[in-house]
């Protein structure tokens, strides 16, 4: 075995040592009544060509964008990463360390963790970001978590168009914990409905999540979110999914929210079928000392020179236990290097461009589709680089099958998480899907409409 | 030859101070489309503080920092509970392919059977290795799958008509275990251990309103819990389950299975037993295997076999729900999927033998040396004290001065059942030769202490910084840089 060094001189010189006769002997703490009396039943070892090979026949089962023009979105991205990204994270120094618990031979992680907490803050529009979450979701439900530690009140209200997979994962966490989440209505124009967020704000409220942009892609009224939650002495949270759009969207901060959380997938992170992204977390200052999570400061050595450190790690689990901010040990480290190489290399110029590219393709395949008979756009206000699709005749699942029988992904249905929107998909489109590829979309949908 | 030595190390700025106006590290195709503007009051203007920076500059600058850093790749990396083994290459390969790394999550199941197969493959490869009747591998991380299993223990209870409030938790647990009992909404008893969990103990604290016992077998002092059956069966008599922490599972691989030895619920770390590279912090993943009364509880959705296509079934009205937005970390479970097949069922058990080997062997070439408060037989790991230590130095100290002689240094003053703890966990991907030096090196450590103890005190003496002011960190954080402040 090509990972295992031990020759067999190696074994019998190391069980002298130890003054044992076999490796059985290592394990004679294991009563006999729980030891495995039979080899594993799984498949024979293969070699590294063989392995290979297995893989790319899974592989080659699954559509990916090589094969098929995808308008995919909700929460995960088809964006292109530079070749730089993957080069820079897979130098063996930063993927196969540890977490930085020995900051003087881990001042790489350390000061690329402090860059990705200033971009964080930076992009956000905030003051304190922690050194990653698990994803979007999990990052969201955190924030929940926060927010209830912060006011010490009990209700937090969800709005309904916040991203369906953020609102079940709060849901999870929030299980048994004393405390109620209430979900808050879509208006007409598929933003939060601002009446009935006002009914249900009340004197208990400790937090309000409203996604920017939310799920169907709409640009939500944060500011007035915020207004009204602070009207309450409610913590207003803002869950970005897709962060491209804080590229040129107001950030979140100067419309006056107190915790943004998200995902940074979009930034360099293949869509991988869902896994690993990075959530990200950030706050004002003055919730420091609540935050979840890991985060790096800047400090000085003994000779007075710049390094970082762990810090502020009284509020986490290895110290305080069960009184701890959250759970969460292992982060998305290199998911965090991945965001951080990639906002480096789009920069301040890139990312907007990048956004308005976004934003200018998505537009354009928007009004190539209003214009389709059998087809509507539900929902009229402003959106980013998404959008919700009626399908007139109601059978959504038709056209999509339709599409993907021209090897097109065309989005995705809303029917399983919102009943009312059953005649509904989401199209996503980025600057990945040319002109081309939109006009084939198009094309495709009218002839799915006219047969 | 001793490993550690001085060389050219670089220097480097933050990203935002090499910044210069105009310089652009990207490229984008001509727009192909007409522009289109958003509403301008929806709209920010640059963002401040943002980053130019040429392609050249961003690859010498992340290429400086990595060079700063310490991983498996450079060297030995004994530290304990972590299990830091080799991370192989061709897994790397394997999770970046075509097919795997582009696919979307919301691909039709139809179009996904490749990635829904892998997923259903490493759910049943992990319940053979571990015992229990059903996997699930959502959790993102070894805390986020202890989450999963306490949701799923109070789950059961609750459709039980049971409303138990307690969690017992042994003193040399991992914090997070406490953390996640906490966040399932429960109180936790903390008991006491003398090594081992005794019988006793158990007894004492097991009542009515103990809804689980978490256990970490092998324990945080890398010893096996040898009452584990018994402890279970009283724990279950007297109406609670028994979660196990499943940290140190690399010294039980086709040994014994934690599901056989009456654990109803136990997470693992692919990035720890299954050789998924940390990642200087994650990403990892938490697979948390149920036994079966316990399987209408896990997290949804679960990916299940219909003949011979897979799909994702969300129709699970008992599950506790979903714990992040999509599938979990996908591009782990391939990296882990990989080492599986390439170790195969024997190749496991050798992993998990040699781990041991090494663990016995480095205790056995240093317990003249060093004091060792547990004498009974390690499994993967050993953990020292620093009461032996002379010269006024500490574990703290010790481990400051390996990073001289080239070594990663050991968990320290964990668990905390042991006052100074030096926590060794050498893994089976280690030499001989390296546990020799090592082993050297420690003494050589220990014999400095004696003589000449300022070289502790002021260790490192190598690394590009010495030893850096915590304290000031924590009392005046500064966790970001800012235009026109002096950073």
């Amino acid at each position: 075995m090509r990972y295992l060094p031990h020759t067999q001189e190696d074994v019998a010189a190391m069980l002298g040592r130890i003054g044992i006769d076999s490796l059985e002997d290592l394990f004679a703490e294991i009563p006999a009544a729980v030891r495995l009396e039979r080899p594993l039943n799984l498949p024979p070892p293969l070699a590294e060509s063989e392995l290979l090979r297995e893989l790319r026949r899974l592989a080659g089962m699954n559509a990916g964008v090589a094969d098929f023009h995808s308008f995919l979105g909700g929460g995960a991205y088809n964006h292109f990463a530079p070749a730089v990204v993957d080069q820079l994270i897979s130098r063996g120094e930063f993927y196969t360390a540890y977490t930085p618990y020995q900051p003087e031979i881990s001042q790489g992680t350390l000061q690329a963790i402090f860059e990705f907490q200033t971009l964080i803050c930076q992009l956000t529009g905030m003051e304190a970001a922690n050194a990653s979450m698990y994803d979007g979701a999990s990052a969201c439900a955190e924030a929940v978590l926060m927010a209830v530690r912060l006011t010490r009140r009990h209700k937090v209200l969800i709005s309904r168009a916040l991203h369906p997979g953020y609102r079940a994962t709060v849901t999870a966490y929030c299980r048994y914990l004393d405390m109620q989440l209430e979900e808050v209505a879509v208006a007409a124009d598929g933003r939060t409905d601002p009446a009935d967020l006002l009914a249900k704000l009340d004197e208990d409220t400790a937090g309000l999540v409203i996604g920017y942009p939310n799920y169907f892609g709409c640009i939500e009224d944060l500011g007035q979110a915020a207004a009204a939650a602070h009207a309450a002495g409610a913590q207003l949270i803002a869950a970005v999914a897709e962060p491209l759009a804080l590229g040129l969207l107001k950030s979140p901060g100067e419309l006056d929210a107190d915790i943004v959380v998200g995902d940074g997938q979009s930034f360099g992170l293949p869509v991988s079928f869902g896994g690993p992204y990075v959530g990200f977390f950030a706050a004002r200052q003055k919730s420091l000392r609540a935050m979840p999570g890991r985060l790096v400061g800047e400090t000085t050595d003994l000779d007075g020179k710049r390094g970082f450190v762990l810090t502020l790690a009284t509020r986490e689990q290895h110290i305080r236990r069960e009184k701890a901010t959250s759970n969460i040990c292992s982060n998305q480290g290199l998911c965090a290097l991945v965001t951080t190489i990639f906002l480096s290399l789009f920069g301040k110029q890139g990312l907007r461009e990048l956004a308005m590219q976004n934003h200018a393709k998505a537009a354009y395949t928007r009004q190539g589709i209003e214009a389709l008979p059998g087809f509507s756009l539900p929902f009229a206000v402003a959106g980013f680089n998404e959008f919700v699709v009626r399908v007139e005749s109601g059978d959504t699942a038709g056209v999509l099958a339709a599409l993907e029988d021209q090897q097109i992904l065309g989005g995705i249905p809303l029917g399983g998480e919102y009943p009312e929107l059953q005649d509904c998909f989401l199209v996503c489109v980025t600057e990945q899907n040319t002109r081309q590829e939109i006009d084939e979309l198009v094309a495709a949908l009218a002839g799915g409409a006219a047969s | 030859m001793r490993v550690g030595t001085s060389g050219l190390v670089l220097n480097e700025k933050l990203l935002f101070e090499h910044s210069d106006p105009g310089r652009k590290g990207y490229s984008l195709p001509e727009l192909d489309v007409p522009s289109s503007d958003l509403p301008r009051e929806l709209c920010r203007d640059e963002i401040p503080g943002f980053p130019e920076l040429s392609e050249v500059d961003v690859v010498r600058h992340f290429t400086r920092l990595s060079t700063w850093n310490y991983g498996v790749d450079s060297g030995f990396y004994p530290l304990g509970s972590c299990t830091m083994k080799y991370n192989p290459k061709v897994n790397e390969t394997a999770a970046r392919l075509p097919g795997l790394a582009d696919l979307h999550p919301a691909t039709p199941a139809h179009l996904a059977q490749g990635a829904l197969g892998l997923m259903y493959l490493l759910q049943e490869a992990l319940a053979e290795i571990s015992g229990f009747a059903a996997v699930t591998v959502q959790p993102a991380a070894g805390a986020q799958g202890e989450l999963a299993g306490m949701l799923m223990i109070r789950a059961w209870h609750e459709a039980q008509n049971s409303s138990r409030r307690k969690v017992l938790i042994p003193d040399t647990a991992h914090g997070t275990n406490p953390a996640t009992a906490a966040l399932a909404g429960y109180d936790v008893v903390p008991i006491a251990s003398d090594g081992v969990l005794s019988m006793a103990e158990v007894e004492a604290h097991m009542d009515d309103d103990v809804a689980a016992l978490m256990v970490t077998n092998p324990n945080t002092l890398g010893l096996f819990e040898t009452h584990i059956e018994k402890i279970c069966r009283v724990v279950h008599e007297r109406g609670g389950l028994v979660y196990c922490d499943g940290a140190n599972l690399n010294a039980l691989m086709g040994i014994a299975r934690p599901g056989d030895m009456g654990i109803d619920v136990m997470h693992f770390n692919l990035h720890k037993t299954f050789s998924t590279p940390h990642g200087g912090g994650g990403p990892g993943a938490g697979p948390v295997g149920v036994a079966e009364h316990l399987v209408p509880f896990l997290p949804k959705p679960v990916v299940v076999k219909q003949g011979d296509t897979f799909r994702l079934d969300d129709d699970r009205p008992q599950s506790i729900g979903r714990l992040l937005a999509f599938n979990g970390n996908f591009g782990i479970m391939v990296r882990a999927y990989a080492y599986i097949r390439t170790m195969g069922a024997a190749g496991l058990k050798r992993a998990s033998e040699m781990a041991v080997l090494n663990a016995n062997y480095i205790r056995a070439c240093l317990e003249e040396t060093f004091d060792l408060p547990f004498k009974s037989r390690s499994l993967h790991e050993v953990v020292f004290s620093d009461r032996r230590l002379a010269g006024g130095c500490h574990t703290i100290d010790l481990a400051k001065r390996l990073i001289d002689y080239g070594y990663h240094p050991p968990t320290i003053y964990f668990p905390l059942v042991v006052k100074g703890a030096i926590m060794i966990e050498p893994t089976e991907t280690e030499s001989k030769e390296v546990l020799d030096e090592f082993c050297e090196a420690m003494q050589a450590i220990a014999a400095e202490a004696r003589d000449q103890p300022e070289i502790l005190h002021e260790a490192p003496r190598l690394t590009r910084v010495r030893r850096l002011d915590e304290t000031t960190a924590a009392r005046k954080p500064t966790l970001r840089w800012e235009a026109g402040k002096d950073n």
